[in-house]
């Protein structure tokens, strides 16, 4: 994971911030910067997976300096909000690894369609490798993105059919209309 | 002499043995007899005197049953007898038994044991002891003969064979629990008959003192309601009186309020209900109140505009507060002093204000229902923050 400087919002360093607040209207505030603190910090350390059993190690759940960390039963409930949104999604059943989208699948889906229609590569086969990878896409937002993502990304574009997967043990690509 | 019988020495139901003397010899009236020198028994029911050893033996010995004795007295030792021997003379009855007895007819109607060498144990007193409790009539003895005529025993059949039988036994238990039910509920039934008239009674006689409201005291009418509470019973309608228009709870509260009203001014506008009871008790020093009491007089005090009334807490916790204060001015003054701190937990507030901790406490959840501050649950304790979710702009 590379360093990535981030500028924490400031209920980061407020230690109430580390408990489910009991007045309702208090809470659905906490709970929204909880919910926009994980989506910029997701993306700005390009993580597109939480998994709840190790977030000790996370600083975004852990605030060493004032020593308090946000316990998992509540990050379950926050990124269950996430998934109301469309911006997580459980990968297990137990709810512990989750995907985090901090653009929905369908506007990653806009995203990566447009980029294809500036290449002007429609109906031509492109790999996943060099979607993400590939030199082209260096200065894309979706560079480096996991690859479960972004198959799931495709899905949605083959919904629409803009796009056919092509999931081979040899190649794995897709051919975009 | 013509009342004692022959008879065995064994002792009858219910009889036990009080006292044993020996060398006793028996007089008929005045007149000395042949039974000298022998072993004297008192019982519960009668006396028994046999020869040395004849009694241990089990063998046939004389006796007298006490209700025949009639009245009983200690001859007085003539002046030139200097014998250590003591008579008792036993006035008797007339009997019409057939006598089985060594001596059939008498002219005396008393009889004297003399005991030779005095007695050991003080058999005069024993003996009106016994004539006073007459511990014989409690089990009247079969009269007891000597020798029972063989009759063959005949034991009661019981039919416990077969079926028949398991089925009679059967149904003989469930006979026997069924009375013993309707026994426990006879009694059951009598206690709430009773509780009912006690419950009427005492709604006639509450109705009285309303329709009589004038004519008796105030005094005279709580005294009586609080008799009937220590009764136990729980009369509605003194009950409804004691909460709307009570008298003694007006003019108690009245009296709470003028004392109470600087202190709980001092205390920041707030007192725990068991500090007001600490509070009113040590000033009235030995007319004390009862908690319910106060919790009564306190709660008629809303109704009275009086300047403190009862306030419960969400969590049941009661305090008497100043009527000015509600519970949002007391949120907002709360808010401000965690404003000022930064932080509080309770701790820090009960030191602050002076009061207790579950007040303390009490202050900073209302402020959190008001949204006025924000907690922060660690393992350091439950710290309230303000709430800047809310007042801080993003």
């Amino acid at each position: 994971m590379p360093e990535v400087e981030i500028d924490w919002p400031w209920q980061y360093n407020f230690p109430p911030f580390y408990t489910l607040q009991q007045h309702p209207e208090t809470r659905s505030k906490q709970v929204a910067a909880w919910k926009s603190l994980i989506l910029n910090y997701c993306e700005k350390t390009k993580n597109y997976t939480i998994d709840v059993r190790d977030t000790n190690q996370c600083p975004l759940f852990n605030n060493s300096t004032i020593n308090r960390k946000l316990e998992p039963d509540i990050i379950i409930s926050i990124l269950g909000e996430l998934q109301r949104t469309g911006n997580a999604a459980p990968v297990d059943k137990a709810k512990n690894r989750w995907e985090i989208y901090w653009h929905t699948l369908e506007e990653w889906a806009t995203i990566v369609y447009d980029f294809i229609n500036e290449r002007g590569m429609q109906n031509t086969v492109v790999t996943l490798y060099e979607l993400t990878q590939g030199e082209d896409s260096i200065d894309t937002t979706f560079y480096g993105m996991n690859q479960d993502v972004l198959i799931k990304v495709l899905r949605v574009l083959e919904g629409d059919r803009k796009c056919e997967l092509i999931l081979e043990d040899d190649i794995q690509g897709a051919k975009f209309f | 002499m013509n009342r004692i019988k022959y008879t065995s020495p064994l002792l009858l139901d219910g009889e036990s043995t009080v006292a044993v003397e020996n060398n006793v010899r028996l007089y008929d009236g005045d007149q000395k007899t042949s039974f000298e020198g022998g072993e004297l028994i008192i019982t519960t029911h009668r006396i028994l005197w046999g020869r040395p050893g004849q009694i241990a033996r089990g063998q046939t010995c004389l006796a007298l049953h006490l209700n025949l004795v009639v009245f009983l007295e200690e001859e007085s030792p003539s002046a030139f007898s200097f014998s250590r021997s003591r008579k008792i003379v036993l006035h008797l009855a007339e009997t019409n038994d057939s006598p089985n007895g060594p001596q059939l007819t008498s002219i005396y109607n008393f009889i004297k044991l003399s005991f030779r060498e005095g007695y050991t144990n003080n058999v005069l007193s024993l003996l009106n002891n016994l004539m006073q409790t007459r511990p014989w009539e409690a089990h009247i003895p079969s009269p007891i003969t000597q020798i029972q005529p063989d009759k063959p025993n005949i034991p009661t059949i019981k039919q416990r064979l077969g079926i028949v039988g398991i089925e009679r036994s059967l149904q003989q238990k469930q006979k026997e629990t069924d009375d013993n039910i309707n026994m426990a509920f006879q009694d059951l039934s009598k206690l709430m008959t009773m509780a009912k008239d006690m419950v009427n009674i005492s709604r006639t006689i509450s109705n009285k003192i309303k329709e009589k409201q004038g004519d008796i005291t105030e005094d005279e009418t709580v005294r009586f309601k609080s008799y009937l509470l220590s009764l136990g019973i729980d009369d509605p309608v003194t009950r409804e009186s004691y909460k709307s228009d009570n008298l003694y709870y007006e003019s108690l509260a009245r009296q709470i309020c003028s004392f109470l009203e600087k202190h709980v001014e001092e205390m920041g506008g707030m007192m725990a209900l068991t500090d007001v009871f600490c509070w009113v008790n040590r000033a009235r020093s030995l007319e004390l109140l009862s908690p319910e009491d106060i919790l009564n007089a306190c709660k008629v005090m809303e109704s009275l505009c009086l300047p403190v009334k009862l306030y419960e807490f969400s969590s049941g916790v009661m305090v008497l507060q100043l009527s000015s204060l509600d519970s949002s001015s007391i949120a907002e003054a709360t808010a401000s002093l965690i404003e000022d701190k930064e932080s509080l937990s309770a701790e820090e507030l009960s030191q602050t204000l002076g009061i207790s901790l579950t007040l303390a406490k009490e202050r900073l959840l209302t402020a959190e229902r008001f949204g006025k501050c924000c907690r922060d649950d660690s393992i350091q304790g439950l710290i309230f923050y303000p709430n800047l979710f809310l007042t801080k702009d993003e």
